[in-house]
């Protein structure tokens, strides 16, 4: 009897080990397979180019700019009013019909798919608003999609700042909102911080939202057009060259770039996390 | 907190009226999206549905839009999304709850320090690249190890699949164990069980409908994920008849189709996005179901 508990005990073990072990050596397999690939590809000339097939040309400059285009419209939009929507759910909502509306609308948000975001953002944005293939539609559609993130991530860095704080300010008279602006927001920048890099994550993973929204053209738009213009982005581009040009170097390289980018990214997000457990750990 | 600002001038409470409202209409931005989402989509795919007839698109097996008698029946792509997601399911959810065991209950600390980051930059990672993944190394696997002539097809994207929705399973399994009361584990340890037999007899009977939960929010993310599956699926809306038969999903389908869509054809897509959009608020209903139960 004893011998067979054990036995079982160790089979489960074992399995435990062997399906964590799996999920890392899969991570694994799949930067090495595509960063030995991809790095070889990369080169100052493969950034800093431009694309035209023409010419021969398969630089990924325009791709880049319509990235940091996307993410700096989208921002612009999704940060103030997620932040502002949090700060409406975690310090000013009472419990009751309208605020559990609201958070049924922020879940159904996360659970909508990226490519009904798509037909959503053409339909709407591009057709109806008639703003085209453009970053502003895209942005627009993404600000969306990451909405629920920003709220989600700025509502936990709110209830995450000391009572003490809020309590101190206000029995020194400060009002609400002066105690929220000068008190708990600077306390929950750490937080907001988390939230924008998240967002950032999914602008530049996103691919089926994008490509029916902004577009893929791969040029770099002209200043006086810059929200205007139709831009490809790098997971677009990722897209685009391995399916339907077949450039697999150009593929292998831009997936490099953006699982780079990724880990940066996951890396800071982590340190900004760090700072806010310290802090709780210090209340 | 009433009285502090009733004691500020009046002019300043106005004022502090005016950004109140500012806050609240942003959250109420959110339910506006969700509206105008839910009506646009509706709203463009609703009439083509009603004019080829509810049961002919759901049912009929043939998409062929492009012919000069064009046939609109997306049950191909109905039944390839779920078998994708059903066998995703199959296979990420054992990995993913065997691995969140480790996370919460096993994990030393050097092995949290490595596995932790690796599911979240497994999460981060964009689906396209997963894609890509697939195109360059399970699909020629495929090919050449089970001899199918293009190694696209449902094997390939339940792989993928069932590799995306790992972290999603991971992260709400690990925090359902954790929120496990520490006196159930404490009670079974004391009684002589090993701590195998508590995780498996008591830790994760507990988590139960966390767990559930999890289950369904990766269900949601693999029948929704579009282009890590574009890429494996081989694109061919025709009743799959084995594991590795070519076939196309509802979403790789809207997607793929877009691009080249005349009028109609295109609104049929939007009509295949309502189906889409009701596969996903009934998986949603059954989420907020669970949550409720765990919640109690």
């Amino acid at each position: 009897m004893r011998r067979r508990r054990k036995m079982k005990d160790w089979i489960l073990k074992s399995l435990i080990w062997f399906c964590s072990l799996l999920t890392v050596l899969f991570l694994v397999w799949m930067i090495l397979y595509i960063v030995s690939r991809g790095l070889p590809g990369i080169n100052w000339a493969f950034i800093t180019t431009p694309y035209n097939l023409f010419r021969n040309q398969t630089g990924i400059l325009p791709m880049i700019v319509g990235t940091l285009l996307l993410i700096v419209t989208t921002l612009a939009v999704a940060v103030p009013i997620g932040v502002a929507a949090a700060i409406y759910l975690t310090e000013y909502a009472r419990q009751g019909r309208v605020v559990r509306m609201i958070r049924f609308a922020t879940e159904s948000l996360a659970g909508i798919p990226s490519i009904i975001y798509g037909l959503f953002g053409y339909i709407f944005f591009k057709n109806t608003l008639h703003l085209g293939f453009s970053v502003l539609a895209g942005a627009l559609t993404l600000s969306i999609m990451v909405l629920p993130t920003i709220v989600r991530t700025t509502e936990e860095a709110l209830l995450s700042v000391n009572p003490s704080y809020r309590e101190g300010s206000l029995a020194l008279g400060a009002t609400r909102l002066q105690t929220l602006f000068k008190v708990i927001l600077p306390s929950a920048i750490p937080g907001i911080a988390t939230a924008v890099i998240l967002s950032m994550g999914r602008v530049i993973g996103e691919t089926a939202a994008v490509i029916y929204t902004a577009g893929s053209v791969a040029k770099i738009p002209a200043v006086d057009r810059l929200l205007t213009s139709s831009v490809r982005t790098l997971s677009v581009h990722l897209y685009m060259v391995a399916l339907e040009e077949a450039d697999f170097v150009s593929a292998f390289a831009t997936a490099t770039i953006l699982m780079i980018i990724i880990a940066l990214l996951n890396l800071l997000a982590n340190r900004f996390a760090r700072k806010i457990t310290d802090r709780q750990g210090m209340a | 907190m009433k009285d502090v600002s009733v004691i500020s001038q009046r002019k300043g409470l106005s004022y502090e009226k005016a950004i109140e409202s500012v806050f609240f209409i942003s959250a109420l931005l959110m339910v506006l999206s969700v509206v105008l989402i839910f009506i646009y989509i509706f709203m463009e795919g609703v009439p083509p549905i009603l004019k080829i007839g509810l049961g002919p698109f759901i049912l009929g097996t043939q998409w062929t839009p492009t012919y000069t008698t064009p046939q609109y029946g997306i049950l191909p792509m109905i039944m390839a999304s779920l078998i994708g997601m059903m066998g995703a399911i199959l296979v990420g959810v054992p990995i993913g709850i065997f691995t969140a065991i480790m996370l919460a209950e096993i994990a030393p600390r050097p092995v949290t320090r490595i596995l932790k980051p690796a599911i979240e930059l497994l999460a981060g990672i964009p689906s396209v690249v997963y894609g890509f993944f697939g195109l360059t190394v399970i699909v020629p696997f495929i090919r050449v190890q089970l001899k199918s002539p293009t190694g696209t097809g449902l094997l390939a994207m339940i792989i993928i699949l069932a590799i995306m929705v790992i972290p999603t399973i991971v992260n709400i399994t690990e925090n359902s164990l954790r929120a496990v009361p520490k006196e159930y584990k404490e009670g079974s340890l004391a009684l002589g069980a090993s701590q195998i037999e508590t995780i498996f007899k008591v830790t994760l009977p507990a988590a139960k409908s966390g767990i559930l939960a999890s289950v369904v929010l990766g269900m949601g993310r693999a029948i929704g994920e579009t282009m890590a599956v574009i890429m494996v699926c081989g694109n061919i809306p025709k009743m799959p008849q084995s594991l590795l038969s070519t076939v196309s999903p509802m979403t790789a389908t809207i997607a793929k189709d877009m691009s080249y869509a005349g009028p109609f054809h295109r609104s049929a897509l939007f009509g295949i996005g309502v189906v889409l959009f009701v596969f996903i608020i009934l998986l949603n209903l059954v989420l907020n179901l669970l949550v409720r139960k765990a919640s109690r």
